[in-house]
């Protein structure tokens, strides 16, 4: 199990070392680096200081040690349009992307839990036929064109929800948070929906596909026959028992969720990392797209590694197939 | 070979595709999208990228309303004056031949590389499978946002974008269902033939991989112009002298608010239409060419 977990780790930070080579390779060799790290708004003398100051003179292997010396020291260079540390200006973001990839993620269980157990105990009636007619277009329709139809019917038409923003934020552990106050919850009902889209059809097949296969087990049938109620065999030992693959699929869905706020954000001009990353490319903010890009990649090999561990502890034939 | 040994599974497969009248439903839509989408000259009223024929002064003009040369805005016009439905017509070519385009390249890409491992296993499998893995680690987004980050938009680096995120799809399937067949005998008579290799995977193995990837193909069809709507529509897609779908509806995403909703909405409409009818045909196909797939 050590060995493993070393094995893994040293892959880890291979796959890291190996996207800032990529990343790197990205911005410094194919694009021009000196068009990329200084403003345009840059006069001489300022060019000639950052180029010795980023050592845009050295070779290129030189350079390269430089970028992951600077990766190491969490300083990726300041943002052109904010003036800001690249890493600090991110953070600052993060809150925001984070609890709108949580509550759509709860959301996605939240609804597509009880829209598949109803779907997979009464799969050929109407209902049940509609929740699946209905969770094809969930994985079909593009995120971006649902969040437009959202504002169109509930910010233009009916006026019920604001199309915008975070709303009143208030403060927990020192960081602002939109579910704290209810201005930011109304905020956040599109975006998170929206956001949350995929993910509840996901849940709902799962769940759809689970039930089905659950209701024909041997024990379900024996509890049925020892005289519990419906509700019971149902709740207990059919939720139960499917419960295992979902909270797993999840999960690993709360990665893709974060990286799919791209889009979200955007449509509903929610300040997170996402909208900072698209405003930062169309304004060729460089130093924050790779900081961006560095993150990003960061948090995704941690959320593997997380869940290749877990997946280990948690199933048996993982941790047999690894000693063998 | 026989025309009549030719033919039958062919008809067979003709007949049981068009029993489902939804799958049906949906090949006839596309196939009108298509034509509209390649005629779009013809079809238009209007070119919409000739500003000769353009007036500023039609701008946001509501569907139905009557032009200054006297024909009618049948979905309106966006903010230059331009007719909607012309302007859809040429994105939905632009949005078709970017997803089309850029599937059949990853199908090439990824299907040659699946093969290879399949067929080679050992050490070209584990590194081509390692890349795969490690590919499909990444969400789709992410990946494509990456490249056009990098290297700017185009139409050619959209494509590019979409061929990296959707090779590891097909060579992961195509992988798999390849690992099945090689161990069939036909594969070991043409062995024993000691034919080359090139001809055993791609004259033997590939033509029997075909129905499964075909599906595989049309699904991927789909995503790639959901994917390409959704670059464009954040900005990162086609350039503006080259606007698909997703670029006309972030055009009209800002007079969305103010209640001129058809700027977005048609191009919305068609971008859909087009995303769905592909998923019913690819959807039946599965049924259709493959029973083992079915879910």
């Amino acid at each position: 199990m050590f060995t493993w977990l070393l094995r893994r780790l040293f892959q880890a930070c291979f796959v890291v070392l190996a996207m800032t080579v990529i990343v790197f390779v990205g911005v410094h060799v194919i694009g021009n680096p000196v068009d990329i790290l200084i403003s345009p708004e840059a006069d001489q003398a300022e060019r000639a200081r950052v180029i010795a100051a980023f050592g845009l003179d050295q070779p290129l292997w030189k350079q390269y040690a430089l970028f992951l010396n600077g990766l190491l020291h969490g300083d990726l260079g300041r943002s052109f349009v904010f003036n800001e540390p690249a890493l600090r200006l991110i953070g600052g973001r993060m809150p925001a992307t984070l609890e709108l990839a949580v509550t759509a993620v709860l959301m996605s269980v939240g609804f597509g839990v009880p829209l598949g157990l109803y779907a997979g105990l009464k799969p050929n009636g109407f209902i049940g036929r509609s929740i699946m007619a209905g969770s094809i277009l969930g994985f079909s329709l593009p995120t971006f064109w649902v969040g437009l139809m959202l504002i169109m019917v509930f910010a233009v038409t009916l006026g019920w929800l604001p199309s915008t923003g975070r709303g009143e934020t208030g403060e927990l552990f020192g960081l602002r948070w939109s579910f704290l106050t209810w201005d930011g919850l109304r905020h956040m009902a599109m975006p998170a929906l929206n956001l949350s889209l995929y993910n509840i059809s996901l849940v709902l097949r799962l769940t759809r596909a689970g039930v089905r296969e659950t209701l024909l087990m041997d024990y379900i049938k024996f509890a049925r026959a020892k005289g519990l109620s419906p509700a019971r065999v149902i709740f207990v030992h059919v939720l139960k028992n499917i419960m295992i693959p979902i909270t797993t699929v999840v999960g690993l869905e709360l990665g893709s969720t974060i990286a799919f706020a791209v889009v979200t954000e955007s449509v509903f001009a929610w300040p997170g990392m996402g909208k900072l990353i698209i405003d930062s490319i169309n304004v060729l903010d460089r130093p924050v797209i790779v900081a961006y890009l560095m993150m990003i990649v960061v948090i995704f090999i941690t959320i593997n590694l997380v869940v290749d561990i877990l997946y280990t502890v948690l199933d048996p034939r993982v941790r047999l197939e690894t000693k063998a | 070979m026989s025309d009549i040994a030719e033919e039958s599974p062919f008809r067979r497969f003709l007949s049981e595709f068009a029993a489902s009248k939804i799958a049906l439903g949906g090949l006839i839509v596309f196939t009108i999208i298509a034509l509209a989408a390649i005629f779009a000259n013809w079809i238009g009223p209007q070119n919409p990228y000739d500003l000769a024929q353009l007036d500023i002064m039609d701008g946001r003009l509501p569907p139905g309303s009557k032009s200054g040369a006297g024909y009618t805005y049948l979905l309106g016009t966006d903010d230059q004056g331009r007719d909607m439905f012309s302007g859809m017509l040429f994105g939905l070519r632009i949005s078709l031949a970017v997803g089309v385009g850029s599937a059949i390249f990853a199908a090439c890409v990824g299907t040659t590389l699946g093969l290879l491992a399949a067929f080679f296993g050992r050490r070209t499998d584990a590194i081509i499978m390692r890349v795969v893995d490690l590919q499909l680690s990444f969400p789709s987004i992410l990946v494509a946002l990456m490249i056009l980050a990098v290297l700017g938009k185009s139409v050619m680096n959209v494509v590019l974008a979409l061929v990296i995120v959707d090779w590891a799809g097909y060579a992961r399937n195509v992988r798999g269902i390849a690992m099945v067949e090689r161990k069939r005998e036909y594969i070991e008579a043409a062995a024993c033939l000691a034919l080359p290799w090139r001809r055993i995977m791609f004259g033997h193995l590939l033509p029997n991989c075909l129905p499964p990837l075909i599906v595989i193909a049309t699904q991927q069809v789909a995503r790639a112009i959901a994917l390409e709507a959704t670059l464009s529509f954040l900005g990162l897609g086609v350039p503006i002298t080259s606007p698909s779908l997703g670029l006309l509806i972030a055009n009209g995403y800002q007079y969305m608010l103010s209640g001129k909703y058809w700027i977005s909405f048609y191009p919305g409409i068609a971008l859909l239409v087009t995303i769905v009818s592909i998923n019913l045909v690819g959807d039946h196909l599965r049924d259709v060419l493959n029973p083992r797939l079915k879910r």
